[in-house]
């Protein structure tokens, strides 16, 4: 029958609305449903996870020394160019040359943070900070030196 | 007690006393100009306001919460973003029709305002053809969308323009039906009297299961006529970019922007005036005590909750449902709404007659 | 009548389309800045009045080369580039590549491995999906449902984070495995989200499946029969809206998918709305597949040893693997060196909107919105 047809139609549609409604109803007056992060005001209580890839750091101990020994195992399999090892040969107190970073050079600005140069480092000379707020001025600031001035290599780190 | 209409008539004593009536009648002009745009203004910046707040509660947001208390003072700071904007006419347009499609907007909403009685004795102006006097203004609102999209001269404005003309000529037709419908209880077309006749009671609990859905067909018809969503296809954002207003900046869209809540305001208040009883109280016929009780809460209060509660409604339906398509948006005036309010019209002039309702 | 400029006219981009500009008809860009593309998809749509007469995709604008940058790369450094394709199946792109190195390599992928590639996927599977869910309801107009797909995915994304580094472009596939061991609370967080996940989603069919606005804008649009959808090159839930049986992971398991249970979602209506029931469908197939397997993770290494420079024998290898668009493809030639020849990427997106024009036609510009919503289309992917 047409009529029941079209009464049913309009019940159904009324219906089916009216489910939809409710359902943005609740959340209207569920307030504690809110899942908005106020970013730059917890601060303080962020928690990045351990993992995060933010940036590209080189840790280094009480007494300014790092782990690299300048291998390069970074530089090669770093996809974009982003880090540039530039090697020194300094003189041990023996008399014999050996190879030590001069500078580790980290262009954040190319960095994708796949980790595949954490991966690649074979003495955990570097790591991945968890820092992300990166914005800067001046673009030169996103080229950095990795390693500290007047850092050492630690001892027995080869 | 204070109420608009003990200001409104302290105010015209105190100025018939001071200057001569001609004087007098130019400065009420005046007064009531400023009046209006003063509530234009108050109007765009709470309704913008209400907007982000309702939406963002709805969507698990907290939305505007930075400008001010509570975020309160955010749609002051987008006011005076759009007005230091720059209000660009694109090369090719129609200078004088682009420029004057949103003034013609405004214009339309503020004669809107003309018959609404926002408190007991306090109205602009009280014509015996209240309602037939919006119900004609208000399908003007088209000109200036038709205006603006063809002036634009861009093609997604001339689609969004050409859709709102087929869609608001459509619709004026259900919403008028269901305006109808309370004309034929009150038998009278004064806002004063559609008023006064609800003292007893609001029609749409005297009217009746026709007054509801003549309240439903009504919410559903101006809410396409002012363009909102399900219904914004003159906008449709993700359709049209934005429409008929794609090419307005700055203050020229301000202008459309402010006009889209002013309408909005405009028809919840007839909503509100038609079928929830203006700004007469809640009434329950015999008891007097409730009665009394309800009479101590000002007039405005009842006007604007009510009108408000409606603006919410159409808020709640905006940011629910997802967007008609263009034919199915005229299939929905043609074959649902308007056979369907023509019999509750039908029905209800059989009660009138009758005389079964309250 | 508005008459176009004849400049205009006789400089129409899709003049040798075979559709000619009659009377009437006239020509919109429907991008490249266009809120519904999602991207920098460029349409050239001709239409008469609201009726749509041809659809002409224009591609090229986030072309970034992708192809021949990894030639460029080793087979280590390679697969992170990939991630940027279709970044909303990262982890599937990279397993895929992980996949055709592997192939050349002949390194046996450890089961713990394979079972944790496997999650991740599903994972990202269904974080693709909720996205698309929201941004195909806002496509439609109604702009609350993205908001409540965000909670999910975002929890998803959390999962990630902590896990693989990233939240989007994890670079978590290496050859021979996954670059680090999962999480310890990765186990729980993913319960949790399938708790999360559990109860909320009535609340999709209640916002939008059953919507009578929404059904009305999906049934019997923007219709693709089998035949069709096999001769434009369709897979993934576009092929299986039209009934066409393309699931990769089971016509061709990879991994450990041939041991796990679960069912290949096919709809046969080839509407619009059969493209939105299969993805709804498959999320729910993806929460099957990771409740299998999140309490079997089994012991071992998470990485099979592999040599410090990877060479791959002389030869072409390729991979498939289903994404979730539908089925990538990754063609390496090599010619026994540290980098591939020549890479080339078979990818589901640029098949898929290949037949908008066909659905396209006759239909209204509120319903192209929807097929490009159901088509779930990822502009990178397209362009590479």
């Amino acid at each position: 029958m047409f009529i029941t047809r079209y009464i049913k139609e309009v019940w159904g549609a009324v219906k089916s609305l009216t489910t939809g409604m409710k359902r943005t109803l609740y959340y209207f007056t569920h307030h504690k449903e809110i899942i908005t992060e106020q970013y730059p005001d917890n601060r303080d209580t962020l928690v990045l996870p351990d993992r995060f890839k933010g940036e590209v750091v080189m840790p280094h101990n009480e007494s300014n020394e790092h782990r690299c020994t300048g291998c390069t195992a970074c530089e090669l399999a770093c996809p974009n160019g982003t880090i540039k090892v530039i090697t020194r040969f300094d003189i041990t107190p023996e008399g014999k040359k050996k190879k030590a970073i001069d500078k580790l050079v980290y262009h954040l600005e190319l960095c994708t943070m796949c980790g595949l140069c954490i991966e690649a480092c074979p003495s955990d000379a570097i790591k991945m900070a968890q820092t992300f707020e990166h914005s800067v001025f001046d673009r030169n600031k996103l080229t950095k030196v990795l390693n500290n001035p007047d850092s050492k290599i630690m001892e027995g780190v080869e | 007690m204070w109420s608009f209409s003990y200001i409104a008539n302290e105010i015209h004593e105190w100025l018939s006393k001071t200057f001569n009536p001609t004087w007098t009648l130019i400065i009420e002009m005046v007064l009531a100009g400023v009046a209006v745009i003063g509530l234009f203004a108050v109007l765009g910046l709470i309704l913008v306001i209400m907007e982000r707040k309702v939406s963002a509660w709805i969507q698990i947001r907290l939305g505007p919460n930075r400008v001010g208390p509570k975020g309160m003072m955010q749609s002051m700071a987008d006011t005076v973003k759009l007005m230091v904007k720059e209000g660009l006419t694109p090369t090719g347009a129609d200078k004088i029709m682009f420029n004057v499609a949103p003034v013609i907007a405004m214009i339309v909403a503020m004669l809107l305002l003309a018959p609404i009685a926002f408190a007991k004795n306090f109205q602009l102006w009280d014509l015996n053809i209240g309602v037939l006097y919006v119900s004609c203004v208000s399908s003007l609102m088209v000109i200036s969308i038709l205006m603006a999209g063809w002036s634009s001269n861009n093609k997604y404005s001339l689609l969004g323009a050409m859709r709102s003309g087929a869609q608001i000529v459509s619709y004026e037709l259900s919403a008028g039906l269901s305006i109808l419908t309370i004309i034929v209880f009150t038998g009278d077309l004064q806002m004063s009297k559609i008023i006064a006749s609800q003292k007893t009671g609001w029609w749409i609990f005297k009217g009746h299961i026709p007054a509801l859905i003549a309240f439903i067909t009504f919410l559903i018809a101006v809410t396409a006529e002012t363009n909102r969503a399900p219904f914004d296809l003159a906008e449709a954002e993700s359709e049209l970019t934005a429409g008929f207003h794609t090419e307005y900046s700055g203050m020229k869209f301000a202008l459309f922007f402010l006009a889209e809540y002013v309408n909005v305001f405009i028809v919840c208040a007839i909503g509100a005036t038609l079928f929830l009883g203006g700004w007469m109280p809640f009434h329950i016929s015999t008891w007097t005590g409730f009665n009394h009780v309800m009479d101590y809460i000002p007039s405005s209060i009842w006007f604007f909750g009510k009108t408000f509660f409606l603006i919410f409604v159409i808020m709640w339906f905006r940011w629910t449902f997802p967007r008609l398509r263009i034919d199915q948006l005229l299939n929905l005036e043609w074959k649902y709404l308007l056979p369907i309010s023509m019999i509750n019209l039908l029905v209800a002039t059989l009660m009138a007659m009758m005389g079964w309702h309250f | 009548m508005y008459k176009e400029p004849e400049i205009l006219s006789n400089y129409a981009l899709g003049s040798n389309s075979g559709v000619s500009l009659g009377e009437g008809d006239f020509q919109i860009n429907f991008g490249p800045q266009h809120p519904a593309t999602h991207g920098v998809l460029h349409l050239v749509i001709t239409l008469n009045g609201e009726t749509i007469k041809k659809v002409e995709p224009h591609l090229g604008y986030i072309h970034r080369s992708i192809e021949k940058m990894c030639e460029s790369l080793t087979y280590r450094q390679f697969i992170y580039v990939t991630s940027r394709m279709d970044y909303l199946s990262a982890h599937i792109n990279n397993h895929a590549c992980a996949l055709a190195v592997e192939k050349g390599l002949q390194v046996e992928v450890p089961a713990r491995a394979q079972v944790i590639r496997v999650l991740m996927d599903e994972l990202t599977r269904i974080a693709s999906h909720e996205l698309w869910w929201g941004a195909m309801a806002m496509d439609l107009g109604a702009f609350t449902p993205f908001f409540h797909a965000f909670r999910e995915r975002e929890s998803i994304n959390d999962i990630m984070e902590e896990t693989c580094g990233a939240r989007l472009t994890m670079n978590y596939m290496v050859p021979g495995g996954v670059m680090h061991d999962i999480h310890p609370n990765f186990q729980k967080r993913v319960k949790d989200f399938l708790q999360l996940y559990k109860r909320k989603i009535h609340e999709y069919d209640e916002l939008v499946t059953g919507n009578i606005i929404f059904q009305n804008r999906m049934k019997g649009i923007g219709y693709l029969s089998a035949e069709d959808a096999v001769s434009y090159g369709c897979s993934g839930p576009a092929a299986r809206g039209s009934g066409v049986s393309s699931d990769i992971r089971k016509i061709y398991p990879y991994e450990i998918y041939d041991k796990l249970e679960f069912d290949e979602v096919l709809e046969t209506a080839g509407d619009s709305f059969a493209r939105y029931m299969v993805r709804i469908k498959e999320m729910h197939q993806s929460i099957r597949i990771i409740e299998q397997l999140i309490d079997n993770i089994p012991e071992g290494d998470f990485q099979a040893k592999t040599k410090n420079v990877l060479k791959l024998p002389k030869g072409d290898f390729y991979t498939r693997v289903e994404t979730a668009r539908g089925e990538l493809g990754v063609y390496i030639v090599s010619e026994g060196g540290t980098t591939p020849y020549r890479i080339k990427f078979r990818s589901p997106g640029f098949s898929n909107l290949s037949v908008l024009d066909h659905m396209a036609r006759g239909s209204k510009i509120g319903d192209l919105v929807a097929m490009m919503g159901t088509l779930d289309l990822v502009i990178p992917d397209i362009d590479r």
